[in-house]
């Protein structure tokens, strides 16, 4: 833990001394230092990168969704792959399954299962179609989001989800989980 | 020296000379010149049939999908070759140009960075040789049926090498850790951009940003140009095609790390940010698909590994685990990596319960059957380390059986 400590020390000292982080003249290399051979990524880079979101919702882009939309873009989308209404086949099954998860046959589903609708959001922007990732818009991942929710039972079919109300979306697993990292 | 399990091998005399018709005088290759130096080796023609196991996970569905796994079982010694590291990819393996290719750190930290491939190959580097394991590894001895596969097959998503790269650690303290910071994401450039959480105290134990393996640039297959390397710890946070490191204040709870990775209990729970994989060993000789050629000498081989740190520790039984012999460990048995052990045996043309038994530096033992399945769900399909039995039948032929 020695080398965390340094760095909040050096890193604290840097704060006080530089005060704004994408413009730190001191990151140059220096005799004896470390080798200094990145350059500052500006604002607009790491916004540009950052597509990771977690519980909290931070960092959620811009855009809304409705249930309806989502029925449409799930159709043209995700279909193909997750079957109608999310029942799998050829790949996950996405609906269903709540309250399996204690019986002999445990059906794990997005509604079942995951803890968090963020983490939805997150991975269908990334990730889905697999045919052709990262070519939905944020209003279409807003709206499948809230479909699958809706198809789950986990929101009504007047849903809406944007940045501000799919943190607040409660899911059945939430209390699920078992933090183990800190055993 | 016999014991009532298993009876250990003396090196027999030599036995008759072999027949003369093997003998020939001048081989054919020894009158005409071999074929010259050529840039780049590749196996002899004649073990072509040492491949990895490929099986797709969904089909034409997406073919990039799924796992290839290591022919454990037609190795020898501890380093996997770079071409049969096993693969497990989630939308296949992308053709990166390094000259293209970015690493970005970023988050709660001092001065968020970016590093070309040129500048990141210019820092001090290590070396570790460590194995890899994916967390599904041997899922198929937690389904109800034991399979009539190989053993690289049922447990090939292991693999070793030597890894060399940059200290995290480095690059994070060049970043400067801001405060509150414990965790952070660690982001592939493949076509689902693979993401994971790591904390950060092993983020700055020992973990690496890998450019080379087994001494050449990484394989495109195991992240090409720079992957994330995390000793010991489940093979998916080990994040290839890095491109993107996010200090963040707890974990983000990716799809990775929630709806798939996560440890089920019987009660319908699960254990989540089980990172360490557990001790455990394998026989790779004789297993599934090998048959005894008679009673007589033959050495048990394996490979014994843990998350924790070095093994301690290989018994083999021969019995079904009535009775058990400490194998010879072969150096140097090091941490997190894999440990080749050998028992020499003399069996005598009976039926056989083949089985290995690991303990580590921690103390921990590899469990039974009956003891990973008394913790887990019937549906858990990670981090198996029970032990695995081989049946090594009269006749010689060897399956797969659960005790």
């Amino acid at each position: 833990m020695s080398i965390f400590d340094r760095s909040c020390i050096v890193t604290s000292l840097a704060l006080a001394v530089a005060g704004c982080a994408t413009t730190d003249d001191s990151y140059v290399a220096r005799p004896g230092s470390a080798p200094r051979l990145a350059r500052i990524a500006t604002a607009a880079e790491t916004a540009a990168w950052d597509i990771s979101i977690p519980p909290s919702g931070e960092g959620l882009p811009p855009g809304r969704g409705t249930v309806k939309d989502g029925e449409a873009v799930y159709a043209a989308r995700c279909q193909a792959c997750h079957g109608a209404k999310g029942a799998g086949k050829p790949v996950d099954r996405l609906v269903g399954g709540v309250g399996s998860l204690k019986s002999a046959s445990p059906v794990r589903t997005v509604g079942s299962y995951w803890p968090y609708a963020t983490t939805l959001f997150d991975y269908t922007r990334r990730a889905m179609p697999l045919t052709q990732p990262m070519s939905l818009t944020h209003d279409e991942v807003y709206a499948v989001t809230a479909y699958l929710l809706f198809l789950n039972g986990i929101v009504d079919e007047n849903a809406v989800m944007d940045a501000r109300t799919l943190p607040l979306v409660r899911m059945p697993n939430a209390g699920g989980f078992i933090d183990a990292s800190r055993r | 020296m016999r014991s009532p399990g298993i009876a250990v091998a003396a090196l027999a005399a030599p036995t008759a000379a072999r027949a003369a018709d093997d003998i020939v005088a001048a081989p054919r290759w020894m009158q005409t010149p071999g074929v010259p130096m050529r840039a780049y080796g590749t196996p002899a023609r004649f073990e072509e049939k040492t491949l990895r196991t490929v099986t797709p996970s969904y089909g034409p569905a997406a073919p990039g999908v799924g796992t290839s796994r290591t022919p454990l079982h037609l190795l020898e010694g501890t380093i996997t070759p770079s071409g049969l590291h096993f693969e497990r990819h989630h939308n296949g393996v992308p053709e990166i140009d390094p000259a293209l290719h970015r690493l970005m750190i970023h988050g709660l930290v001092q001065r968020p960075l970016v590093y070309t491939m040129e500048a990141l190959a210019r820092y001090p580097m290590v070396s570790r040789v460590c194995f890899i394991e994916c967390a599904g590894n041997s899922s198929a001895n937690t389904l109800p049926k034991p399979a009539q596969t190989t053993a690289g097959a049922i447990h090939g998503l292991l693999s070793v090498s030597e890894w060399t790269g940059v200290p995290l650690s480095v690059l994070l303290e060049e970043a400067g850790i801001a405060p509150g910071a414990d965790w952070l994401l660690a982001e592939g450039s493949d076509a689902v951009a693979m993401s994971r959480s790591v904390p950060l105290a092993k983020a700055l134990d020992d973990a690496i940003v890998a450019l080379y393996q087994n001494g050449e640039r990484l394989r495109p297959e195991q992240g090409y140009p720079v992957r994330l390397l995390l000793p010991g710890w489940e093979g998916n946070m080990n994040v290839k095609w890095l491109r993107r490191l996010k200090l963040t204040r707890g974990p983000t709870h990716t799809k990775d790390e929630t709806s798939k990775y996560t440890d089920m209990l019987h009660d319908g729970t699960a254990l989540q940010f089980t990172f360490e994989q557990g001790v455990k060993s394998l026989i790779t000789r004789p297993s599934v698909g090998m048959k005894m050629p008679g009673p007589g000498w033959h050495e048990i081989t394996g490979l014994a590994w843990s998350g924790a740190g070095r093994i301690r520790r290989v018994e083999v039984s021969a019995d079904g685990g009535a009775t058990w012999r400490d194998a010879v460990l072969q150096g140097p048995a090091l941490a997190r990596s894999a440990t080749r052990f050998r028992l020499p045996w003399q069996w005598d043309g009976n039926r056989a319960l083949l089985q290995s038994r690991a303990t580590d530096e921690s103390g921990a033992v590899q469990p039974t059957r009956a003891a990973w399945q008394a913790r887990y769900s019937r549906e858990m399909r990670y981090h198996n380390n029970m032990i695995q039995t081989w049946d090594v039948a009269a006749n010689g032929s060897v399956s797969n059986v659960y005790l």
